[in-house]
């Protein structure tokens, strides 16, 4: 067969499939094979190649052209008018030069963008194929780590990377993995957290879709460095094409020899396998997580002793965000001098954002740490869609609310936490006008309320209480100092809450009163009285009388 | 237990014995309750207190920490639903994009209240954390089809595609 002159890459993702981009893959090859095309032009799927808001997409290769909303009846056109004349029909191309990746591309300051890491397959590869991801340096780290490293040097290199946790809490990953090293056991767990949960937030969806095998060749090397030989990926329910394409890739791990036993003939047994969440915000947090994995409530459990320790069935076990696995193979392939090389020192390498909104351009970027908001805001989501920028949420719910004054703030966790702001979990929210600082802290509040488990008191009643508060402020019923009322709640709530989510609310609440006191303040009402508690028993007499 | 029927298959007996296949497949110990739970709305439709006793008793489990553990997860129900589940994304990308307008439109359409069933069965309407479709906010899913960027003008079009 001839060598392909060209490869039509169609974007199949879970948001995609719904909107019918099988449909427009099966057309699209019958039309090219109709136009007696077939041999030269191949027509492949592939993950997310960024946008999320432009339908069905599909990139011709090699020019790199990207057509947005396809559908099934634009294709006879598509194939006469771009293959058949060689004319690319410019009204149905996508604008926006940074969709596909490109190193060389330079952003509005002239700084240069550094390729990708973790998303670099993405969008380029066919998920379902191992021999795509193998041509395109796929299990070379783990061959390597395999044949030239001793498990200890892998950590080594992880901790000297600078890597960290990109689930949300930036712990430095090769420190977590040296705890759980360190432990003697007969049977250890690696654990990849896919029960992405966080609103807003769908980077992990993308990337399991986009590249299974490197979240998988990332727990392996996990494994080896760890020594465990079983590793588990926890994906939520909802996400079926992940489970669907995790589960293919395991499976072709397992029939190429890079799974099981005695991989690469080195002695190193490893497999893995899927659970299934069913549906709990809280299992996000690594003990719930590892409870729900044995068939339990997610209930939090008490540390110490931490999961390093004592985690799956009371084994050692290391849980780690699909993010951060993706991040291992480029750093054992590279090296940790590279990967420290990139973005900002204190907090090395990428970071993937599902950016939202009021603007432009919606969709999953990767960028260097050392990008600010604005960079965000102006280079990669083509600016606000409607209106003027007014805030943005970091994060998903649990994330703080920025207003104009953080927009030259570094996206990575020093800059941040330095004006005492968190990265949180990879979503960007940005909001115009039109949206009320007491709307939007009410709708947060709302799925708190819904998602606390009622383990512990803090967080339970804790929610209820900031649920109405917020209600009050949207109506503006609010007594004078429910401001600082709802400060105080929730700063206790952080101090004394037994797991993240019960401290979660600290930081939109907090946020908000930063930067929109005066707005919040406008949903009190200076005249209203608050109401004495009721006296329980002589309520009570006074209903018996 | 469940062979015992004597219906021509119509019943839950068949059900019952496709419950067991699957829990004979598992692998053994607790951890298998979640799927198992998973399977059995999977083929009922729901999970009623009997369906639960079956499965403590297969599973040799407390029936209280079956209990527990449907209560807990919100993908699993205790009771029956319509044929077509809608779920309404009100996660904060789909609730500035104006998902609380398309609530209002459902409830109205359907006269039903959030988490209610209407009288024929036909729907049920319940509300989900974010669905990580937030790029097609609002988006709503019936069933397993996501439909993206509701507006409530369009809500009576959807629904009539599923009877």
């Amino acid at each position: 067969m001839a060598k392909p002159r060209a490869y039509v890459m169609v974007s199949v993702d879970a948001d995609t499939v719904v909107i019918g981009a099988r449909e427009v893959k099966t057309r699209l090859a019958a039309e090219i094979g109709t136009c007696g095309l077939g041999e030269e032009i191949r027509v492949l799927e592939t993950g997310s190649f960024g946008p999320s808001d432009a339908g069905i997409v599909a990139a011709v290769m090699p020019e790199g052209l990207v057509y947005g909303n396809l559908t099934p009846e634009r294709i006879p056109q598509l194939v006469e008018e771009h293959f058949v004349k060689g004319r690319p029909v410019s009204a149905w191309l996508l604008a926006g030069e940074h969709i596909l990746p490109d190193p060389e591309t330079t952003d509005s300051r002239g700084q240069q963008y550094f390729g990708r890491i973790v998303l670099d397959n993405c969008g380029r590869i066919d998920p379902d194929s191992i021999e795509e991801y193998i041509a395109n340096d796929g299990y070379f780290a783990l061959g390597k780590a395999l044949t030239e490293m001793t498990p200890e040097a892998v950590v080594e290199e992880v901790k000297d990377s600078g890597l960290r946790g990109r689930g949300g809490a930036g712990f430095p990953t090769g420190l977590k993995w040296s705890f759980c090293a360190s432990e003697k056991a007969d049977m250890k767990y690696v654990i990849c957290n896919a029960d992405e949960g966080e609103p807003g937030t769908f980077k992990d969806r993308l990337i399991m879709e986009g590249d299974p095998h490197k979240v998988i060749e990332g727990m392996a090397l996990c494994g080896y460095a760890l020594g465990a030989t079983q590793g588990y990926v926890y994906i939520r329910g909802e996400y079926k094409l992940s489970i669907e394409r995790i589960r293919n890739a395991i499976e072709a791990a397992r029939e190429n020899g890079l799974l099981g036993k005695d991989i690469m003939g080195s002695g190193f047994d490893f497999d893995i396998a899927v659970k299934i969440g069913a549906g709990a915000y809280v299992c996000g947090e690594e003990t719930a997580l590892i409870e729900s994995m044995e068939g339990k409530r997610g209930l939090p459990r008490v540390k110490p002793p931490f999961p390093a320790k004592a985690g799956f069935r009371g084994k050692p076990t290391n849980v780690n965000n699909v993010e951060t696995l993706a991040n291992i193979p480029f750093i054992i392939r590279n090296g940790a001098a590279q990967f420290h090389g990139i973005g900002d020192p204190g907090t090395p390498g990428t970071k993937v954002y599902t950016v939202l909104g009021h603007i432009n351009r919606a969709g999953l970027i990767e960028v260097p740490t050392s990008v600010t908001l604005r960079d965000v805001l102006e280079d990669y989501a083509g600016g606000m869609r409607s209106g003027s920028f007014k805030m943005a949420q970091l994060g998903g719910t649990a994330g703080d609310l920025l207003d104009a004054s953080m927009l030259d703030v570094p996206l990575n966790y020093d800059s941040l936490a330095k004006n005492g702001h968190s990265l949180g979990s990879g979503a960007i929210l940005f909001m115009n006008e039109t949206i009320k600082v007491c709307d939007f802290l009410h709708a947060c509040m709302k799925f708190f309320a819904h998602e606390s488990c009622g383990n512990c008191n803090p967080c339970r009643n804790g929610m209820a209480a900031l649920l109405e508060l917020t209600a009050r402020l949207k109506k503006g019923e609010g007594y004078p100092g429910d401001i600082a009322l709802m400060e105080e709640l929730v700063m206790g709530m952080q101090s004394i809450a037994f797991c993240p989510l019960g401290q979660s609310p600290a930081a939109p609440v907090l946020s908000a009163v930063r930067y929109f006191r005066d707005e919040l303040h406008a949903g009190i009402n200076v005249d209203a009285v608050r109401p004495r508690p009721e006296h329980t028993m002589r309520h009570l007499m006074k209903l018996a009388s | 237990m469940a062979n015992t029927c004597k219906c021509e298959g119509n019943c839950s007996s068949v059900v019952y014995q496709e419950l067991d296949a699957f829990m004979a497949d598992c692998p053994k110990g607790r951890d298998k309750l979640i799927p198992v739970l998973q399977k059995a709305q999977e083929l009922f439709g729901y999970l009623p207190v009997e369906v639960q006793e079956y499965v403590a008793k297969a599973l040799e489990l407390p029936v209280s920490e079956v209990y527990g553990v449907v209560t807990f997860y919100h993908y699993f129900t205790m009771e029956p639903r319509g044929r077509h589940t809608i779920n309404v994304c009100l996660g904060t990308a789909c609730y500035v994009r104006g998902a609380k307008k398309i609530v209002d439109a459902l409830s109205e359409n359907l006269n039903i209240k959030m988490g209610g069933t209407t009288e024929d069965r036909r729907f049920s309407l319940t509300t989900q954390r974010c669905f990580g479709a937030c790029g097609l906010a609002p988006v709503i899913m019936i069933n397993d089809d996501v439909h993206g960027r509701v507006t409530p003008k369009k809500i009576a079009g959807i629904l009539a595609q599923y009877e």
